[in-house]
């Protein structure tokens, strides 16, 4: 007898699928793949198969499994609501907990990990920048979600020069009517867009907000999750509870859709502090509004030169509901002309591993954002999520369109002409 | 199993890498939406028409039996591998080859998904209409392979009423073509709607060619309450005697009521006992007296409330009513056997009743909606199966149903084939004398029974 600890708590939910298909219009790996192995019923068939004993792990389970953004995008199209991105983390976890980890986890652990070791790295070069990244060598705890090997062709972004903690206090004092917020920036808002975490810190004290962003605070572990790392798992998550201890916080916000994930969500092992400190995070966009931001946004002076932007939904927020808040903003900047773009919704590729492993699929599951892109006429394709980012311009550069992404909240703090108090 | 050898003129047909026997991939291809599982013994997904062909020599010489598989949506295991062998999957077959739109036609391979190629014509504004609920995900193989039908059928018929000519690969190999891109053609037998509703079991359909409409303008939805079933009956055979055939005329019975009722977009109160769901299309302009007439030509039949949406978002407010039946249905209870019996128009009332009289004889809920435009009703058996004895009350349930249905000259399947899951009762419909005629013709053209053995057909009669 197998003890799958991880996959058996989802037995009840696996037994929930009815094979009814459905999830083949929705997941975009199936889309290019068109093979039964990548689309949610076949994963869940396979861990039915695994707690069932007729099936042991092995390369081909692997590969399959392999074949998942982790997108959630079947969840909500399902009609029984199966969770499959989280079966799809427990059976990364029984893989790794019994066969070790991957390259790609292995990697993806050792930055992840440890945030010095990201930290000075980042600090000593631009190590996203493909030239330099070529120099890194195979094993090097670099490649985090980017291992350059056998997809040089991809573009990356170039590295901040200083981290968002060298740029940012950890307590920003607001007024006193109005409590303590927890800022979570996640890796790529601290060491590629910081200005995302300076222009959160800004919005947040401009409503009024304390700011506290904790240096000690790691990466909200879906990259751990989607290469089924356990043991990161439980350190990143011990490391963040801790980490937000120092003061009173009333949520934790955080601009990255992706970490709202991943420090938002609970799962069936998860303690009574970890479902607490899950309770309070609040996605930024969906707070904002709710503060009546696009209102304070839409009685600005309009001007008369308006930039055409455009808005890519990204998974970790549509597959939640969060749909319209993000577009309301948007739609109330005064210096801006929102175009909604077809396909908005479809995925960017990039999930969490998943491009490392299957650049070819992830790069085809971007191209299909290209035409809506190119028809909408934006200037600026502004998403609420920095992994998103990196993936859609990868994908406008390849199409050689003259697009930047942008996040949301730069465009907001732009707009508002926000002045960082703490300087 | 298949042998070492068999595997090796596989791999050489298709490539190395295409022939897939590892006990994963044998999982993910064991199933269809019916849920029973039997695994092959290998998988391979083809590209092209000749490969399939090569395919399906090969099996021919070594014996080994061969299904094809389109999405694996078949409510009816059609593509369930019960004796093993090399399920042939269709999916990577998915380019749409031509859209003809001086000839109205459409030209493509199998594994196009039915909701892609109706998005593609439909910027042109042309309109192909089979709409079954799985649109978004079956094959246009799999669809003519089942015969699929679905809301829209009342005013514009199933699938074969779209299939002009097909490519196919037979039982034995053979490349053939039946019909063409004309709308008229009487060369030969008209072989197509032989393939159509073949289950897979005549020949692996390779390419179609599809009869398209152009797009209707607009469309009106219509939402009628009703204290009685017969009400909602009356009320449909009224709207056809007027020389009005909606799009569609979906009905909701009380027991399909019961679970929505609290769950709904709309209000539905208890007195409600039927619920019609009417839609028209059209050019605008005659949509609204259509409309008018239905409402009006109805008003006398127990009718509780209409209600006509004058904007998108009231029309899918209506269709929501509608969607909303699948996923609160299994809050009755956790197994469901869902079986698409068909009626004349006018039995469905008598239906209904006998429908109720069975649940409370076996004491289990049957909850019953569907095609009321064409008496297509789709019967939900809800059980535990967990529960000690039940998987026996379903059968005898399922098996009085069925007698109930071929007695009031309705048919077992309506949309969703026979399979596996109704193979047992074909002789109920059919008579020895035809099941034989039918027969032969699989025998003759397919000697080794090769192609999907094991549906439509329980027992050899000949
Ligand atoms: C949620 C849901 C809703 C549904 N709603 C409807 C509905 O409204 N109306 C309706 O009619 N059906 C409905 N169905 C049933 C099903 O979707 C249809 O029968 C559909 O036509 C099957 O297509 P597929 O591609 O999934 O075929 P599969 O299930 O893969 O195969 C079905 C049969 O076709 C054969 N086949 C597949 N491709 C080929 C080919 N290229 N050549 C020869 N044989 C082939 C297979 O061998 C098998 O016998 C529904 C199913 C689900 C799960
Ligand atoms: S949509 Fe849900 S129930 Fe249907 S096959 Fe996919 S995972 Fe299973
Ligand atoms: S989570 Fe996303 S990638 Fe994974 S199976 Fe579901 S839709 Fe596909």
């Amino acid at each position: 007898m197998t003890d799958y600890n991880e996959l058996t708590p989802y037995k009840d939910a696996i037994n929930q699928c009815v094979r009814c298909g459905a999830c083949q219009a929705h997941c975009p790996v199936y889309d290019q793949a068109r093979q039964e192995g990548a689309v949610a019923r076949g994963k869940l068939a396979l861990a039915k198969a695994l707690l069932e004993e007729s099936v042991t792990i092995d390369s081909r389970l692997e590969e399959d499994v392999s074949l998942c953004l982790m997108c959630g995008s079947c969840v909500v199209k399902c009609p029984n609501k199966v969770p499959t991105d989280k079966i799809v983390g427990a059976m990364r976890r029984e893989i790794s907990n019994r066969k070790g980890l991957s390259l790609t986890g292995k990697t993806v652990a050792a930055l992840t990990g440890h945030p010095p070791l990201l930290k000075a790295l980042v600090k000593t070069a631009d190590v996203l920048s493909p030239v330099l990244f070529k120099k890194v060598p195979q094993t090097s705890g670099l490649r985090l979600r980017f291992p350059v090997s056998g997809h040089a062709q991809r573009t990356l972004p170039a590295v901040a020069s200083k981290n968002l903690f060298t740029e940012l206090p950890e307590f920003i004092q607001g007024r006193p009517d109005k409590p303590v917020v927890g800022l979570f920036a996640g890796c790529a808002i601290t060491y590629i867009y910081p200005k995302i975490g300076v222009a959160m810190a800004s919005l947040l004290n401009h409503l009024g907000y304390s700011v506290f962003t904790p240096r000690t605070q790691g990466c909200c572990g879906i990259p751990a999750r989607s290469t089924g790392d356990t043991k990161l798992i439980e350190q990143l998550n011990r490391t963040n509870l801790e980490a937000f201890k120092a003061h009173e916080v009333a949520y934790i916000v955080t601009g990255c859709a992706s970490c709202h994930s991943g420090i938002g969500e609970t799962d069936p092992n998860s303690t009574e502090e970890q479902a607490d400190f899950a309770g309070k995070v609040r996605e930024i966009h969906q707070f904002l509004y709710q503060e009546g931001l696009a209102d304070i946004l839409a009685a600005l002076p309009t001007t008369k030169e308006r930039t055409r932007i455009t808005y890519h939904d990204p998974c970790h927020l549509k597959t939640k509901g969060i749909i319209n808040e993000p577009r309301a903003l948007l739609q109330s900047l005064p210096n801006t002309h929102y175009e909604e773009m077809e396909n908005s919704d479809l995925c960017c590729g990039l999930g969490g591993s998943f491009s490392a492993h299957h650049y070819a699929y992830s790069k085809a599951i971007g191209q299909r954002k290209v035409a809506g892109i190119k028809a909408s006429e934006a200037e600026l394709l502004a998403t609420a999520c920095p992994g998103c980012m990196l993936q859609l311009q990868d994908s406008i550069n390849h199409a050689m369109l003259n697009v930047q992404t942008i996040h949301i909240l730069e465009l907001i703090s732009k707009a508002l002409a926000l002045d960082q108090k703490w300087k | 199993m298949i042998t070492e050898q068999v595997h090796t003129a596989l791999q050489n047909v298709v490539g190395k890498n295409n022939v897939y026997t590892e006990t994963a991939d044998l999982i993910t291809h064991s199933y269809d939406a019916t849920q029973k599982e039997y695994l092959p013994d290998a998988v391979i997904y083809a590209t092209t028409t000749r490969e399939v062909s090569d395919v399906v020599k090969l099996a021919n010489q070594h014996g080994v039996p061969i299904i094809p598989r389109g999405a694996g949506s078949g409510f009816t295991g059609g593509t369930l591998p019960i004796q093993g062998g090399i399920v042939l999957v269709l999916t990577k077959m998915n380019r749409i080859l031509a859209i003809d739109e001086d000839n109205l036609t459409a030209t493509v391979e199998p594994g196009v998904v039915t909701a892609s190629l109706q998005k593609e014509v439909e910027k042109l504004g042309l309109f192909y209409p089979p709409d079954p609920a799985s649109k978004e995900f079956c094959t246009l193989g799999g669809n003519v392979a089942e015969c699929a039908g679905g809301p829209r059928c009342v005013k514009y018929g199933v699938t074969k009423d779209y299939i002009l000519g097909l490519e196919v690969v037979t039982p034995t190999g053979d490349i053939i073509h039946t019909g063409g891109a004309t709308i008229k053609n009487v060369v030969g037998y008209d072989l197509t709607r032989l393939f159509v509703g073949s289950e897979g079991t005549l020949g692996i359909i390779t390419k179609i060619i599809i009869r398209l409409l152009p797009k209707p303008a607009a469309k009106k939805t219509m939402l009628i309450q009703f204290a009685s079933i017969e009400g909602a009956a009356q009320a449909v055979s009224t709207v056809i005697r007027g020389k009005i055939i909606p799009t569609t005329l979906e009905f909701l019975d009380a027991t399909t009521l019961a679970c929505i009722r609290h769950n709904s977009a709309l209000d539905i109160p208890e007195e409600c006992r039927a619920l019609l769901i009417i839609e028209v299309d059209g050019d605008a302009d005659i949509l609204e007296r259509q409309a008018a007439t239905i409402i009006q030509l109805v008003s006398e039949l127990d009718v509780l409330h209409t209600e006509i949406a004058e904007t998108e978002e009231q029309s899918e407010a209506i269709w929501s009513v509608r969607r909303s039946v699948s996923p609160n249905m299994r809050k009755i209870n956790p197994d469901k056997f869902n079986e698409d019996i068909v009626v004349p128009r006018s039995k469905v009332p008598d239906m209904i009743r006998a429908l109720e009289k069975l649940s409370a004889k076996y004491n289990v809920p049957i909850v019953n909606f569907g095609h009321a435009g064409d008496g297509n009703i789709h019967v939900n058996v809800m059980v535990d199966l967990k529960e000690p004895g039940m998987p026996e009350t379903v059968q005898r349930v399922l098996q009085e149903i069925f007698q109930t249905t071929v007695d009031m000259e309705g048919s077992i399947s309506g949309e969703h084939g026979i399979g596996t899951a109704k193979a047992a009762y074909l002789p109920m419909e059919i008579d020895s004398a035809t099941r034989k005629y039918m027969q032969t013709i699989k025998k003759a053209l397919d000697p080794l029974n090769i192609l999907n053995p094991g549906k439509i057909f329980l027992e050899s009669t000949i």
